[in-house]
């Protein structure tokens, strides 16, 4: 089956390695590297400061990714694009700026990522507001039932992980919207585990907001993305305050700058993001054609081989799935099957994956996991079940 | 595979699976909760203690099995032990499973059998969960 292996320096560099944890970060093509190191070698400066061609260049390819990024979520305005360390901080900023008061409910789902449960628990304790979880379907999907009966003229904020990092769950996520708008109550999707495997279309989805990570999008790690219609973001107070986010300062008063820049105080990871805007071309290079069709003949493969396992099982069954497998094999602790197919150069995830409330709901104490990209054939899946088997030679 | 078995050796397997002294003391006079947040591995410990001696000592729990297999062991080998001894021995051990250095090995019996650990940084913390737990559970 066709790969862009050959893209990766990494396997260049650990010929054995078999990596089935994209999930977890993505590898990084040439083009990205070449990027980020192109930008320190031939056009480092700072950025929206310097009157230089240098720092004119900079600013051009900073905010050219801006573009690139609007262009890539289909937003409406480069200026609903705002630049941050990652997923998390993009809700961070979300739960920080956007108004909640006492009373309100915030809606998530038991598959959450800590990112998208701990920013909104901290502002409920602050403001006396009520989180309202929506429980799942024995086979891993989103109770919707149960989601439509909790919007309520008290819910603030409807805040949904896109797809789930464990389950590999693809949720509804436009029936999702169009519940809470017939109700005016507004829509965050947290898209870490999406962006880098399905087309997103946030004027389509008609979503509020939605964030992702540049290092899951085969982008470097300290960048992510916050999209927020403009009508939000005009109306939320800063996040952080400094340099490059105001208009005026005075030791009176302090005028902010305009969209996006009100939320980018400070410098920015710049050579981050201009590896993101790299990232972003190396995708749309590849197509969304490929890379689904790719992850789902994995998946697929990848399913049939584990159900064969004595003993296994998957987590997350859902037939709307993203290249995401978490399971149990019989009584091996996930830490210790990640440490011996370790010993075969196979890289994968073991643990709470960030979500322990999805593992008490489960009833696991952790979970190993498989995740694909585009990177990843056949041959990966045939020797981790090998490995699988190997663990269960030690522990028969 | 042959460094594998180095790690996991017949006796991790067995008291990994069947772990010795694994239930709870409902009349201890100290029980300590360790939590591992980066696997989620989680034990109580129990301890039942006279004039510094250890006189009881269990442990619940749920965890991998290097995790399970040295909260086992420890509870063998701490058992009639006092608190002074408690402390070389895990000295002993730490040392071991963090460097793979070897001292006082007559102390630690049987928990010579988790050397391997050395070799799995990421599986240190699992070895010396219920030591650190036993350890602040007697404030030493």
């Amino acid at each position: 089956m066709k790969t862009y292996k050959h893209d990766f320096p990494i396997f260049d560099n650990n010929p054995s390695l078999i990596y089935l944890d994209s999930a977890a970060t993505t590898q990084k093509p040439r083009c990205v590297i070449d990027a980020v190191s192109q930008y320190y070698e031939n056009n480092n400066a700072n950025v929206h400061r310097g009157v230089y061609a240098l720092s004119e260049r900079a600013t051009a390819a900073y905010e050219g990714t801006r573009q690139k990024v609007a262009n890539f979520i289909h937003a409406k305005h480069a200026h609903e694009i705002i630049f941050t360390r990652g997923t998390t901080e993009a809700i961070n900023l979300i739960a920080h700026s956007f108004k909640i008061n006492a009373g309100d409910e915030i809606v998530l789902s038991v598959m959450e990522h800590h990112s998208n449960i701990v920013p909104w628990q901290m502002v409920c304790e602050k403001m006396g507001a009520k989180l309202t979880v929506i429980p799942l379907l024995e086979n891993g999907e989103l109770d919707f039932d149960a989601y439509l009966n909790v919007l309520n003229e008290k819910t603030k904020l409807v805040a949904m992980i896109h797809v789930s990092n464990v389950l590999g769950t693809i949720n509804p996520v436009k029936k999702i919207v169009a519940a809470s708008h017939q109700k005016n109550i507004p829509v965050l999707f947290d898209g870490a585990q999406a962006i880098a495997h399905m087309p997103v279309d946030v004027q389509d989805l008609d979503c509020d907001f939605y964030v992702f990570s540049s290092h899951k999008l085969y982008g470097p790690t300290g960048v992510g993305v916050l999209y927020g219609k403009t009508q939000w973001l005009e109306a939320m107070p800063p996040y952080q305050t400094g340099g490059d986010m105001i208009r005026r300062v005075t030791f009176e008063k302090t005028q902010f700058n305009e969209l996006p820049y009100k939320f980018e105080a400070g410098t920015p990871n710049i050579a981050g993001v201009i590896g993101l805007g790299a990232a972003i071309d190396y995708v749309n290079h590849i197509g969304f054609d490929y890379i689904q069709s790719h992850e789902k003949a994995l998946l697929k493969y990848a399913t049939e081989k584990l159900f064969q396992i004595d003993g296994l099982k998957i987590y997350g069954t859902s037939e709307n799935k993203s290249g995401v497998i978490a399971f149990m094999l019989s009584d091996a602790h996930p830490h210790d099957v990640a440490t011996i197919l370790d010993q075969s150069g196979i890289a994968i995830r073991a643990g709470h994956h960030c979500a322990m409330p999805l593992m008490d709901y489960l009833k696991v104490p952790a979970l190993s996991r498989v995740s694909f990209g585009v990177y990843n054939d056949f041959s990966n899946i045939d020797k981790l079940i090998v490995g699988l088997e190997n663990v269960r030679k030690i522990f028969a | 595979m042959n460094d594998l078995r180095e790690l996991y050796q017949e006796m991790i397997i067995d008291h990994g699976r069947h772990p010795r002294n694994c239930h709870c003391m409902k009349d201890a006079d100290l029980s300590k909760e360790g939590f591992n947040p980066l696997c989620g591995d989680r034990l109580t410990l129990y301890l039942k203690t006279d004039n510094q001696k250890i006189l009881d000592i269990s442990f619940e729990g749920s965890g991998c099995a290097i995790s399970m297999a040295s909260a086992s062991l420890m509870t063998e080998v701490l058992k009639g032990k006092t608190l002074i001894e408690t402390k070389k021995i895990f000295d002993a051990f730490h040392l071991l499973v963090t460097s793979g250095k070897e001292s006082d090995m007559h102390l630690l019996g049987k928990l010579a059998v988790l050397k391997g650990v050395c070799e799995y940084p990421s599986r240190v913390k699992c070895a010396t969960l219920a030591w650190h737990t036993m350890m602040e559970a007697v404030r030493m």
